[in-house]
């Protein structure tokens, strides 16, 4: 765990939203500034609350601002300020890795883009593989070239939804070893692994049913701790 | 406004190597139309001169038409399956590109499919004999295509949120698409008998795909959303 | 329920009444094919009111984009389940009269031809919101809904050239009594309309009630 230190860039204020009759989320306040993961069960609303900070989805009611860009007003500016990374990794089979990423790329705007391709696919540890397509790739490796599509235009904020599923052991070490480097932008992070999730991070918040229900700073909390609170919590709820 | 065109333009670009590599969309079109062709020559007997021009505009566009449902069926599935509709989302633009780039690029697919079908259609139907004018009978197709397309993009990123998926597109679109089909036919037709309004339903066609262009660009970002 | 229970009374007072005038009315000019022509009384304003419902359901589909409110999509809803029925009994009567005056079931009409083709439309817009999930279906059928009504008149203009009708109502065919005899069909179904259109909506709003105490229900329970 490390110190970081930024302003606040991330602020959901009174965030709602309606499925026709299902409530997704319930009023929900946060602040992120460093590393916050939001744990909590399937169905909790963590998703929901990803995509619309994505600009992806609109809230039925509240605000959302992402370094003081509202998603809502503003969604194409926001956007390019934003990282995801999910369980979906967005790539498409039919292309080379190096050509996903030279789309995207594209999308993005980004300058120096066959600079910008080459270091991050080497961070990833894919430069032997990159004139592959994507449809031979195996799942670990089609979430690292997700990571580094993700990372193409150098967002202030990363939004990782489930990260971890699906992920193999060296996916999933180069994902905390690039969040770890991440020190200067924020993170948000939605996750049910208790372990993976306390790991890297600054705060934690727990998502049950579509409402925040518990808040702490990670320093402060152990992983037994954690897991008591969670536990009691999402039994609460069910 | 030109970021806002080379973003269309990758989007195309990708569509087109992809379907470069896989060929799912394309194969299964151009097979299709030239089936629909050959079952309407068996089912309505050889033809003499006479049936074959008061037949061929309708068989031409039935195989344009049902082949093309085919193809934009698949539009978005490819999209949907790994979530890279999402990712295109989560671009810095707005959401009408990737409508706009869908729609170029199936009409791309359209167009080959269109002139493959085509050649077929003039050998087996002597079609090239019985047309007067050429120039017409392409300046009628690209307008009449470009409507179907228009609005079968927007309906086909609808029916890939149904249970059945593609399933209901036929059903959805078809009913809209009845301008098309009979100023398209109504036109091929004054092309080969050299008499009736040509210009007339050019015009309307040209109304149908404005309107129909507008509109499915506009609505576009609510099917999407979410 | 007060304003249901006093236009569920109005609508049989209108139709009755309808009913009544479609007796008393004569044409000379209809009459050389038998009473058949009293079927105009129904046919026509059914024709009318079946377009109007899907007007409201593509102003009901605009109006649920902009605000997203979920009472807009109960009313587009509803008004294409009745618009489908009166356009279904429209093509009905349409074919009766075909029958009676032509001695076919269906004539390639444009203005028939044209309503089967806006009733497709419409059966294919309820099978579409049938078979979407509860999250994506108000705001995807909605799309639907526009797309939907802008095609008529379009459609309409094409049938019309492309079938070189007939006309079917020969001249000095609508005499002013005819014309007061439609006038009260137009208001009658109208009204029948609004009466359907608020029962259908109330239903639509209790269904989604009783969803919602089912759902907290079964979180109290738990809690």
């Amino acid at each position: 765990m490390k110190n970081r230190r930024k302003p606040k860039i991330i602020e959901i204020k009174g965030l709602s939203k309606n499925f026709g009759l299902t409530t997704a989320l319930n009023q929900v306040n946060l602040k992120v500034d460093n590393f916050l993961t939001l744990f909590g069960p399937n169905g909790a609303g963590k998703t929901t609350l990803i995509r619309i900070l994505s600009t992806l989805m609109k809230p039925s009611s509240g605000e959302a601002k992402i370094n003081n860009i509202d998603v809502l007003n503003n969604p194409v500016r926001a956007r390019s300020q934003i990282g995801v990374i999910s369980h979906e990794t967005h790539l498409y089979d039919g292309l080379k890795a190096e050509e996903n990423l030279k789309f995207y790329g594209k999308l993005y705007n980004v300058k120096n883009l066959d600079k910008r391709i080459n270091s991050l696919i080497k961070k990833v540890g894919l430069e032997h593989r990159e004139k592959d397509r994507v449809a031979d790739f195996s799942r670990g490796m089609r979430q690292r070239l997700s990571i580094s599509r993700a990372l193409l235009h150098d967002p202030l904020v990363l939004l990782l939804d489930e990260p971890y599923t699906g992920l193999d052991q060296h996916a999933a070490e180069t994902l905390e070893q690039i969040l770890d480097k991440f020190e200067d932008r924020t993170i948000l992070q939605t996750t049910h692994n208790l372990e993976r999730g306390l790991k890297l991070c600054c705060q934690v918040a727990i998502l049950v049913d579509g409402e925040i229900v518990y808040k702490a700073n990670a320093e402060e909390i152990g992983f037994e701790e954690l897991k008591q609170i969670y536990n009691q919590k999402v039994q609460q709820n069910e | 406004m030109n970021e806002y065109l080379k973003k269309v333009q990758s989007i195309v670009w990708k569509d087109i190597i992809i379907e470069l590599r896989m060929k799912e969309m394309l194969n299964t079109m151009l097979i299709f139309s030239i089936l629909v062709i050959l079952i309407s020559s068996f089912a309505f007997g050889t033809f003499n001169q006479e049936m074959t021009q008061s037949i061929a505009p309708g068989v031409l566009w039935i195989a344009f038409t049902f082949a093309g449902m085919l193809g934009l069926g698949r539009s978005f599935i490819s999209e949907k399956d790994r979530g890279c509709l999402q990712g295109m989302m989560l671009a810095p633009t707005d959401w009408s590109a990737i409508y706009i780039g869908k729609t170029i690029a199936n009409l791309i697919f359209m167009s080959i499919m269109e002139i493959l079908t085509l050649i077929v259609f003039v050998v087996l139907f002597n079609f090239g004999q019985i047309i007067t004018s050429p120039l017409k009978f392409v300046l009628i197709t690209i307008v009449g295509t470009f409507g179907f397309v228009s609005v079968g993009t927007l309906l086909s990123a609808v029916s890939v949120n149904t249970k059945t998926r593609e399933m209901l597109l036929p059903v959805l679109l078809f009913p809209v698409i009845v301008p098309i089909i009979i100023g398209a036919v109504e036109a091929t037709l004054s092309i080969i008998t050299a008499n009736g309004q040509f210009w007339g339903w050019v015009r309307i066609l040209v109304a149908y795909d404005i309107i129909f262009f507008t509109v499915s660009a506009l609505s576009f970002n609510y099917v999407i959303e979410g | 329920m007060e304003k249901e229970k006093a236009l569920g009374i109005l609508s049989l007072i209108a139709i009755s009444t309808l009913i009544v005038i479609s007796f008393l009315i004569k044409s000379p000019f209809f009459q050389q094919n038998g009473d058949i022509y009293r079927m105009l009384f129904f046919h026509v304003p059914l024709a009318w009111i079946a377009y109007l419902a899907f007007f409201i359901v593509m102003i009901s589909s605009i109006f649920y984009l902009k605000k997203e409110d979920r009472k807009y999509d109960n009313y587009a809803a509803a008004s294409a389940e009745i618009g489908v029925i009166f356009a279904a009994l429209t093509l009905i009567t349409g074919s009766i009269w075909a029958r009676a005056e032509w001695g076919v079931w269906w004539r390639w009409d444009p203005r028939l031809t044209t309503t089967l083709v806006t009733w497709i439309i419409y059966v294919a817009y309820l099978t579409l919101r049938g078979s979407l999930s509860e999250e994506r279906k108000a705001r995807l059928s909605a799309v639907y809904g526009i797309i939907a009504f802008i095609s008529v008149p379009i459609s309409y203009l094409s049938i019309t050239i492309s079938l070189h009708p007939q006309p079917i109502t020969g001249g000095g065919g609508i005499s002013s009594t005819i014309a007061n005899g439609l006038i009260v069909g137009v208001i009658a179904y109208t009204i029948l309309y609004t009466y359907i259109l608020r029962i259908r909506k109330n239903t639509f709003e209790s269904h989604d009630e009783v969803q919602m105490i089912e759902k907290n229900r079964r979180r109290t329970n738990t809690e």
